[in-house]
């Protein structure tokens, strides 16, 4: 058990049995598709599953979801929140899990907030001792999406649209919802590009189809349980962590690597 | 994000402090009431009062939801609409600013909860610096009689009966009271509050608090003159 930074009252230091797997990505990015198809999978295979996400807390989940249909929510009261509701869900159901030995797949984590947070030009020292009592998980995949225009298809084909927060309306950042949408996340993925090597995210270049994507995470999941690859999962690409090489350059040479032989 | 003790703002901000029963409400109503009098802007703000962050506190404190961690966060949350709401506008338009409760009682109880001492600072750090911030300090025991002899029972988080010290709610509370006091006088020096001996009079804290602020204030604010 390893904490980033000062960590949560009253929690003894243990090891655990269970596993903390991160699925990251801008919104649209079709995190919540590929942690439907990870889960069932993952039971299939015989292990016990929590997965969870932001904004899902019993004790603030309501709160931030009512505090967004107004636009009076400021900066600061935005991101400890969101910590709240975070910190909720680490402390009763991530941990718990993580002790009972289940794999935990969560559909963001503190990478998203951090994200979010920088973008509005809040202190990113400031957010970080906040997420210091997130801990630290067994691994972080990172769909990576090289453009917003990308997402802007999948808004529709979801039948969601835009979204005022998702689009950043409350940074003034363009006359209406797609112009915003766009530069916010622009500038999200920018921020994200950094944060890949400050945490060691595993890049998946999520502009492949689903059913790629999907056997390339699958790969990297058996790779933090520690289980041999079987012959379902044969034909898979090799995900390797991008520690301290992040950037758009990179990356393209990173992914698609189909045709390499399994070792 | 400007942070503690870095604002550079028109207005001014006194805030009041102290264990529970020690008074401070009361003698922050009579500034108030004596501010507007002498026809300055003043405007309040307690803990506790965000209206967006209101009803979660609610059901999650009738609901026993709340951890340490959990309980300073959305503290910190309610706090950080405070300050964006209803304490830095007013300050920027060269208001007064009246705090019933600050940033130091996050920082008392907290700790006494078992949070770590300097992240709960830091969480906090947004904050803006006080012109004045008086402590109240009463004796324990007479904090403790005005609390227990002026309500029907104690609630559950108030007691500090979520952090397992005593099942009786009055011992827990006196227990809790003692650690958050112990932090208060910590912090004395620590932010430089200004200890008012809540132990005499009423007349005499209040008169003592109006001979303090009274060199902090501008007498060109005041919107009508005497």
């Amino acid at each position: 058990m390893k904490f980033y930074g000062t960590p949560l009252p009253g929690v003894e230091h243990e090891e655990y049995s269970g596993k903390l797997i991160v699925i990251e990505g801008t919104d649209g990015v079709g995190r919540s598709t590929h942690i439907t198809g990870l889960r069932t999978w993952l039971e299939s295979r015989g292990h016990a599953v929590l997965d969870t996400g932001m904004t899902r807390s019993i004790l603030a989940g309501r709160g931030i979801k009512e505090a967004k249909t107004g636009t009076t929510l400021g900066r600061l009261t935005m991101q400890l929140f969101y910590a709240t509701d975070f910190v909720d869900r680490l402390e009763n159901e991530m941990l718990p899990a993580l002790r009972a030995g289940f794999v935990v797949l969560t559909d963001r984590y503190i990478y998203s907030a951090i994200a979010r947070a920088e973008v509005r030009g809040v202190d990113p020292a400031w957010i970080r001792s906040i997420y210091g009592m997130a801990l630290v998980p067994d691994a972080v995949f990172y769909l990576r999406i090289a453009n917003p225009q990308q997402l802007v298809g999948r808004l529709f084909t979801s039948g969601r649209g835009f979204d005022y927060w998702e689009s950043g309306m409350d940074l003034n950042l363009g006359e209406d919802l797609y112009d915003s949408f766009i530069e916010y996340q622009k500038r999200i993925l920018k921020v994200f590009d950094r944060l890949t090597g400050e945490y060691g995210f595993q890049v998946l270049n999520a502009s492949r189809s689903v059913r790629t994507v999907a056997t390339d995470l699958r790969r990297g999941v058996l790779k933090v349980l520690e289980e041999p690859v079987s012959a379902n999962e044969d034909n898979v690409s090799v995900i390797q962590p991008l520690r301290d090489q992040a950037g758009p350059t990179k990356l393209t040479n990173l992914v698609d690597l189909n045709k390499k032989a399994l070792p | 994000m400007i942070s503690y003790g870095q604002h550079q703002l028109p207005g001014k901000l006194f805030v009041v402090e102290g264990t529970d029963g020690s008074g401070k409400s009361t003698q922050l109503a009579l500034l108030y009431q004596w501010l507007k009098a002498e026809g300055y802007p003043v405007f309040f703000s307690e803990w506790n009062s965000s209206p967006l962050v209101k009803d979660t506190t609610k059901r999650a404190k009738k609901r026993h939801l709340l951890t340490p961690a959990t309980f300073s966060l959305l503290h910190a949350t309610d706090f950080a609409d405070r300050t964006e709401r209803d304490i830095i506008p007013p300050l920027k338009a060269g208001a007064i600013v009246l705090a019933d409760r600050y940033i130091y009682t996050a920082f008392a109880r907290d700790v006494a909860r078992g949070c770590d001492r300097s992240w709960v600072r830091d969480v906090y750090s947004f904050a803006v610096k006080p012109t004045m911030a008086f402590f109240f300090r009463a004796p324990l025991n007479v904090a403790i009689d005005r609390i227990v002899s002026g309500r029907p029972s104690l609630k559950y988080y108030e007691a500090g009966l979520d952090q397992g010290w005593s099942d009786d709610a009055e011992e827990s509370f006196t227990i809790f009271q003692g650690k958050i006091l112990e932090e208060y006088d910590r912090m004395v020096s620590e932010f430089g509050l200004t200890v008012i001996d809540a132990s005499r009079s009423i007349e005499r804290q209040q008169r003592e608090m109006r001979m303090l602020i009274g060199p902090h204030l501008d007498r060109k604010k005041r919107t009508r003159s005497h």
